[in-house]
Formats: structure tokens, sequence, C-alpha cells
């Protein structure tokens, strides 16, 4: 019996997507796991890759037509098998609704072509779907963890307990005493804190004032000269081969280990409730041929300027060539924006809900600085912070950038 | 000689099973055989005790069946008769497993398999080659404690192997060891009227289930007539021409048991000797299984252990699984990984005991933060009608997530019903989903779904 082989849901939005190419044609023996096609979703192009073993039997759609979700590409099976050809036009609904109507009795045996089983009605739906089990589906819940980027081991990649306690353990062992009113930090990702009056008032009047989010900024002008000598002396020792540390690279470290002694930023507003994030996991606004895009450096408080460094780069090309997955552009805690290679002195940058703060970087400039009695030039860098004011109010994010300036004037305060 | 892709040394379930699997992968196998295909299971184990246990419990049956209305004016039993039922029956099983050899084309090898390095099997004079693996699937037999001088001579000190083939029973029979052989045996000869006194060394019956399972089995016995000893140390053992005489101590007690027979039912040993394992590198563990890595393969490339060599829990049905997953690694497939603490645990005494999981003790031991949702039979509607209203449903339940810890039955149809356990535990379903299947009322298994229920603290029909 032939498989078919479905236009397949490969970002959690996405609702159609666009074959761009095919990488198997009629005739190619292909293996499950094997990448038939190239298709370009909403976010980037991802692979659509074979779900049976045999040959791919038939093309029933041309590159560079766009097809709806659950709709059938081709079919796997095996050499000289006849497929049912009318499954092109195929909508999911239509035909399954027309399946459980048609006579019971057995096929007469005259009947040469293999039947292939309508798409189920849910075909569509089944297709976003992410299989669990409902011992990982509620202690995903309980931690937090978004199931659809957790790898699956359970029978047919169903996510099962030891994977979701698999994600949720990479929570950091060692966190900093928190402020008030946050509750001391658990094992698990994050803690959901109930909104208290005060706050849902806030929360509601800011909102109702300011637009769905309530912006505010802040703006600090930072001192770079010892971060500058820092990254000099670094990518001197790295030499030729290593990959070279950006200024971008260590304020991406900064504002991590900022929002590590600073949670009250590290956090998603969540309508009835605020997610105060133990993990810190840093966006990353790229931007790309028609839009931008944040891809996530996770638990970037835990890497080194090297490995921030590598993995940004690699990010952000696999961006600019919309090759993203999508767990590789969700899940961020907070955001920077960086249009200092654009000349900008300085910005302010959207926030992407639900996180609750993005910084906006702008350029490193050589500026006369009052230095005692006398006037330096200093390499100096002006960055903003969006606040959303349902999350962190003036103070709050104003020790936060304190922090971060701190770390940026005085590089070696990283290490502590 | 001949060759083929896979020698499997035992015809047991592991064995047979793992035979076929790797039929139905397209690989030529030959299961090497000294004695019946089958194995301890269809010969001398699970499959004529079972048959035996039914015999007892008609008579059981029987003789209370004047309460439900019906009067057997007298009832005689005969064990000799009980007996070669079982044997037909082992011997329909044995001749099913034959068919199935022949069914999936498989060469069945009589005699005893020795293994050669170089992934060879000589029986007899002939020697033959394993093309991509040999597969260990020798088993275990049963046991004496020659120590307390209580060997098996077949006569006064018997193990199941002799007991299964009785013709007469004797007046009196002393089982030592109250695991599942021992109280079934128990249960088959009390009710065929042996004065039956079971001695266990742990501190009490069934010492891998449930203290609970255990308490309500211990009562159960005690009520018909059984005697129950447990945490019970045999020091000295006397055996005669027509009795034996042993010396127990329990609970800072001495005492004399005498019997007509002694029944060896504590533990059984693997068959590990003579088979070749030194001189092809195979590996024994401190506990003398063969030793076997996640995937069974042996300490030796090429050799895999399948079955009660590979380890506990020694059961047909672990057995079972793991011979088929053999089979699918050396067929080059990445089989589902056994999990091991889902193996459902039985047996088949009057009332049963099924579990799955972990006992309540061991949640203790663990510090885990559980509850225990339990409904007694007695208040079981379809149970009242059979009147068999011994035993419960527990369910252990994780406080935070419902997690099915473990699940423990004790009564009539325990075995068939902690399937639904096993079920929900291999799908990780939570306590509530137990609750959201519909249970058809009436049955032994709404009890099921009022544990759950209990465990959440909403019960309904207590």
């Amino acid at each position: 019996m032939a498989t078919k082989v479905h236009m397949e849901a490969l970002s959690p939005t996405m609702e159609e997507g666009r074959l761009v190419k095919w990488t198997k044609h009629e005739g190619d023996a292909v293996k499950s796991g094997d990448t038939l096609a190239e298709v370009e979703t909403d976010k980037a192009v991802m692979e659509l890759v074979a779900r049976a073993d045999g040959q791919l039997i038939k093309v029933m759609v041309p590159e560079g037509t766009t097809v709806p979700v659950g709709n059938v590409v081709a079919w796997i099976g095996k050499p000289g098998e006849k497929v049912d050809g009318a499954g092109s036009g195929e909508q999911g609904t239509a035909v399954s609704k027309a399946a459980p109507t048609a006579p019971a009795t057995p096929a007469t045996p005259a009947r040469t072509q293999p039947a292939a089983p309508p798409t189920p009605a849910a075909a569509p739906a089944d297709a976003t779907r992410v299989k669990a089990s409902p011992l990982a589906k509620r202690i995903a819940k309980d931690a937090g963890v978004d199931l659809k980027l957790v790898q699956g081991s359970g029978p047919g990649g169903r996510v099962i307990k030891r994977d979701v306690e698999a994600g949720a353990t990479q929570a950091r062992a060692v966190v900093p005493a928190p402020r008030s009113p946050l509750p001391a930090p658990s094992g698990a990702a994050f803690e959901d804190v109930p909104l208290t009056q005060i706050r849902k008032t806030i929360a509601k009047r800011l909102a109702a004032s300011l637009g769905p989010i309530p912006h505010f900024f802040l703006t600090t002008e930072i001192d770079m000269e010892r971060a500058a000598e820092a990254r000099e002396a670094l990518n001197k020792q790295l030499g030729e081969d290593g990959g070279k540390i950006s200024f971008n690279d260590i304020i991406i470290k900064a504002v991590a280990l900022a929002l590590v002694r600073h949670r009250a930023c590290n956090a998603w507003f969540q309508e009835d409730h605020i997610r105060y994030w133990n993990e810190v996991h840093i966006g990353m606004a790229v931007a790309i041929e028609d839009g931008l895009i944040t891809p996530v450096i996770r638990n970037a408080d835990m890497k080194t300027l090297s490995e921030i460094g590598a993995e940004a780069r690699e990010l952000a090309g696999r961006a600019r060539n919309r090759r993203l997955k999508p767990e590789e552009y969700t899940g961020a805690t907070f955001s920077v924006s960086n249009l200092g290679m654009f000349d900008i002195d300085q910005f302010t940058a959207v926030i992407n809900p639900p996180e609750a703060g993005i910084v906006a970087i702008g350029s490193i400039v050589a500026k006369a600085v009052p230095e005692g009695d006398r006037v330096v030039v200093r390499r100096r860098l002006r960055l903003t912070m969006s606040c959303d004011h349902r999350v962190i109010d003036g103070a709050t994010g104003a020790v936060f950038l304190k922090t971060l300036k701190q770390m940026l004037e005085n590089p070696l305060a990283m290490l502590l | 000689m001949a060759s083929f892709d896979v020698i499997i040394l035992g015809g047991g379930p592991a064995g047979y099973i793992c035979a076929i699997r790797s039929a139905q992968l397209g690989l030529s196998a030959a299961v090497v055989e000294q004695d019946k295909l089958g194995g301890v299971c269809v010969n001398i184990g699970c499959i004529p005790t079972k048959a035996l246990l039914h015999s007892a419990y008609i008579a059981t049956l029987l003789q209370e069946s004047k309460e439900f209305g019906v009067e057997a004016s007298s009832v005689k039993t005969d064990y000799g008769v009980a007996m070669k039922r079982s044997r037909r029956v082992s011997d329909q099983n044995s001749k099913g497993v034959e068919f199935l050899m022949k069914k999936h084309k498989i060469t069945v090898i009589k005699g005893t398999g020795v293994l050669q390095p170089g992934k060879k099997v000589k029986v007899g004079s002939d020697v033959h080659d394993a093309k991509q693996a040999v597969v260990i699937a020798t088993g275990s037999r049963v046991k004496g404690i020659p120590q307390i001088g209580l060997e098996i001579n077949k006569t006064t000190v018997i193990s199941s192997d002799e007991a299964l083939l009785l013709e007469r029973v004797p007046d009196s029979l002393a089982i030592i060891g109250a695991g599942a052989v021992g109280m079934e045996f128990a249960d088959i000869f009390h009710a065929f009227g042996v004065k039956v006194t079971v001695i266990e060394a742990l501190p009490r019956i069934l010492p891998l289930e449930d203290a609970e399972a255990s308490d309500t089995l211990s009562k159960s016995y005690r009520k018909r007539g059984i005697e129950v000893i447990a945490g019970a140390k045999v020091t000295k053992a006397n055996v005669g021409k027509d009795k034996v005489v042993l010396d127990v101590e329990a609970g800072g007690e001495k005492k004399q048991v005498t019997a007509a027979a002694v029944l060896m039912a504590a533990g059984r040993a693997v068959n590990t000797e003579n088979i070749g394992l030194k001189e092809c590198g195979i590996q024994l563990t401190d506990r003398g299984f063969i030793k076997v890595d996640k995937n069974l393969l042996t300490t030796a490339p090429g050799y895999y252990a399948v079955g009660d060599v590979a380890g506990p829990p020694m059961l047909a049905h672990k057995g079972f699984r793991e011979g088929a997953v053999v089979a699918e690694f050396i067929a080059g497939q990445k089989p589902h990984p056994i999990k091991y603490d889902n193996v459902p645990s039985v047996t088949y005494c009057h009332p049963e005991v099924a579990s799955i999981g972990l006992t309540e003790e061991q949640c203790k031991e663990k510090k885990l933060d559980y509850v225990a949702g339990k409904f007694p039979f007695s208040a079981n509607g379809r149970a009242r009608g059979t009147g068999e209203t011994e035993g419960f449903v527990k369910i252990l339940r994780d406080k935070k997530y419902g997690e099915i810890l473990g699940a423990h039955i004790v009564g009539a149809h325990a075995s068939e019903m902690i399937h639904e356990l096993a079920v929900a535990r291999e799908n990780e379903y939570t306590v509530e989903e137990i609750d959201l299947a519909i249970h058809a009322h009436p049955t032994m298994s709404e009890a099921i779904g009022e544990a759950a229920l209990d465990s959440l603290g909403r019960v309904l029909h207590i």
C-alpha cells in the first residue's frame, strides 16, 4: 500500500507552505527521514521529510506551488505501484466526509488499484498536534516546557515523561537571591506569580492608556573603552583560527548576566500572571530580506563569549537564509536589537511579547568626555531599554540598566 | 553442519519467540532444544499449574456451592486425573509451539547445544554456524537447599517438576518458599485435601508484593486452614523414608513441622553450566546471571542472552519481550526499549494477586509524595454476586502529577484485570484517564476506576 506524503505544519503557526524545490524526484528510492522537498513556511525554508520507505512514485505538486497543510503532495510506495491521482486536489475534510457514507461491503475482486485510506478529517489539525502522553503534558504545563520544542522519544516520536524532564532540568543550578516580591527560585524553569490587585490595576490602566503594551523607555550612555580593550585582547588571544568576538556578543552576555541579577526584568506578561524565568534565553533581532526574526541564544548567561559568538553567527547566517527551525526563534525571555552597524546613535525597540523588555543598541562612537578636569576621547554607546510597564516599573528597569552599564564599563564584573 | 542467520539455544518462551520474530524479519533461524519445545513454562511451569489451579478452583467451588443453591452430594477429588489433564494441556501447547516453528520455517535441532567461539553452536557432533548472532535462552531450573539437608530426592523432597507429575497426593506437605510457585502449589494441594504448611524465610509471604497484598492472602489462606509461617528459618531437616521433620525457628520460637513430603519452592538456578560460556568470553554477574548490556548483548560480540538467564524477573512474559526485541536488534531495527519497571507480576492462587510498578513500601523507601487509593471487592456488586469479595484494588498515585506509581490487585481475576493498569502505565496515563475511561457495570474492573477515584479523594461506592 502506497503512503501519502502530506504537507506538514513545519512551524507552529504554519497554515500553508510553498513547495520551493523537490530534492527527490519520481522514481528515486527514499528512506524514512530522507529530505523530499524544501518548503517555505511563514517563517523559514524547512525540509519536508519522508515518513516511509520505498520509492517516490508520484509527485502531485510542481515546484513553486503553495499547498495548504494536510494536503497530499506526493506518494511513496513500491516501484510500479499505482496510486490514486485524484489525491492531488484532495482537501482533507471533503474527502473524509464522503468516506463514511461509502458502502461498507468489500470491494469487488476486480479492483486492482490499491485503495489508499482517505485522509482523516483531522489531518491538518493532526499535523500541528503535539503527540505527548497525559503525564508528559501535565509535567510540561507545570514546568513551563513547550511540548512543541521537545523531541519525543516514545513510539512515533510521542513526547513522554523523560523527554519533558530532560527539557526542564536544563534550568540553572545557581541563581542569586531574588528581590521581593519574587519567590525563591525553584528547580523549575520559572515561577508563575499571580497578579496582585495593584499589579492588575497597573496592567489594566497602563494598557488602556498606552495601547496593548505600555512601553516606556530608559536610555543610558555607556563607556565602552574597557569593553573594547577586552575585546581586542580576547580576539588577539583567539588568533586567526577562532571566530572573533563582537561587541554584540559582549552585550548579549552582559544583558544575560544582568538579567540573572534582576529576574524581575526576565519575565513574560501572561494576562493573569507574570512568568518570572529562571532561565535566560536572549532573542537576537536579525534583519532579513523581507523583515526580521529573533533567533534565540538559550541559557546565554551560562555560555562563554566564544560560544555566544559562534552561535550568534551561525543563527544569524541561517536566519538570513531562512533556515531556522521554529524552536530556534521562539521562547526568548528578553531581547537585544542592535542597529549599531547602521550608524544609528540611539533608537527605541518594540517589545516582542510576551517578553517584558528589549534593549536597543546604537553605534559605538568616539566622543569627547570630561574626565576630572580634562577632556578625553572615549568610545561610548547609547543603549535604550524598552520596558513593559505591566511587568517592569521605572526603578526596576533602572537598576537593571545600572548593572548592565557596570558590567559593560568593567567587563571583569562579568566574571563575578 | 548447517548455517543460519540466528541460532537460538533453548526453545522456551524467550527462545521460541526470538525465533518467530527473527523469521518474521526475514532471518533464517534455528532453535536448539534438548527436551520439549516451550520450555519450563509450557511443560513444567506456567501452563500445567494453571490447569491444576482450575481443578482446585472447581473442587473448592463445589464444596461451597450449597449456598448458591447447587448441592453436589459427594465431592471427590483425584489428583491423578487432574494431573493427566494438565499434561494434555501442556502437550497441546508444546505441539502448538512445534506448529509455530514449522509455520515460520524455523529449524528445530534436537539435542544439547554448546557454544563455540566464532558464533558457532555444537550439537552432538554437528557444528552449526550463525551468520549474524547466537541467542542464549537456556532458562532456569528448580533448586534445593542442600546446605540444610534438603536436597531434592524426588520422593520425600520434591520440586515443582515432581509435584506436577504426582499420581496421588501425600497426606501432608510442607512447602518451603512462599513466592508465586509456593503459594500456587499450596492452593492446589489444599484443595485436593492435603494438610499444607507454607514456610517462608522473609517476614511475609509473596515478599515482592505490596505488604497489604501479602497480608490479605495470608489471612485468606489461614482462614481456609493452610498453615502459613513467615519470617521462618529451617535450621535442620530430617529426611526419612516416608516423612520429613523440619526444625523451624520463627519469631524467636522453635517448632517442628512434620510432613509426608517437602516441596522446594525457594528460588531457581539459571542454566549457565556446560554450554561453553567461558570459552566464548561470556561473563556472568555476581548473582550468576549472564551479564548483558541494555540491548541484551553479552560480553562477547554476536552473542545475546534473553529470558531467565539474562536476569530477573524470571517471568515468561519478560522472556517473550526480550526474545522479540533481540530479534529486532539482530535484524537491524531499533526496537522500543523494554520497560523493566512495567512488567506485571501475577500469582494465580485463589484469590489471585497481580501487581505492576512500585509497592507502597517502595514508594515510602524512595520518599515519593504519593496517595494510595483503594477499593475493596466487598463493595463491588459483581464480586458480591459471584461470592468473590476477598481482596482489593490499590493504586499508588503520585501526588503532584497523578502518575500511577504502582497498582496492586488481590481478588478473583486479578491476573486479567492488571493489564488495564499496564496499558495505562505504558502510555503514561494518569489516574484521571483511568477514571475517564468508562468501566462497564457490573464488573470487577469497576474497582480499578474506584481506586483511581479514591486516590483523588472522590471514591463513589464506599
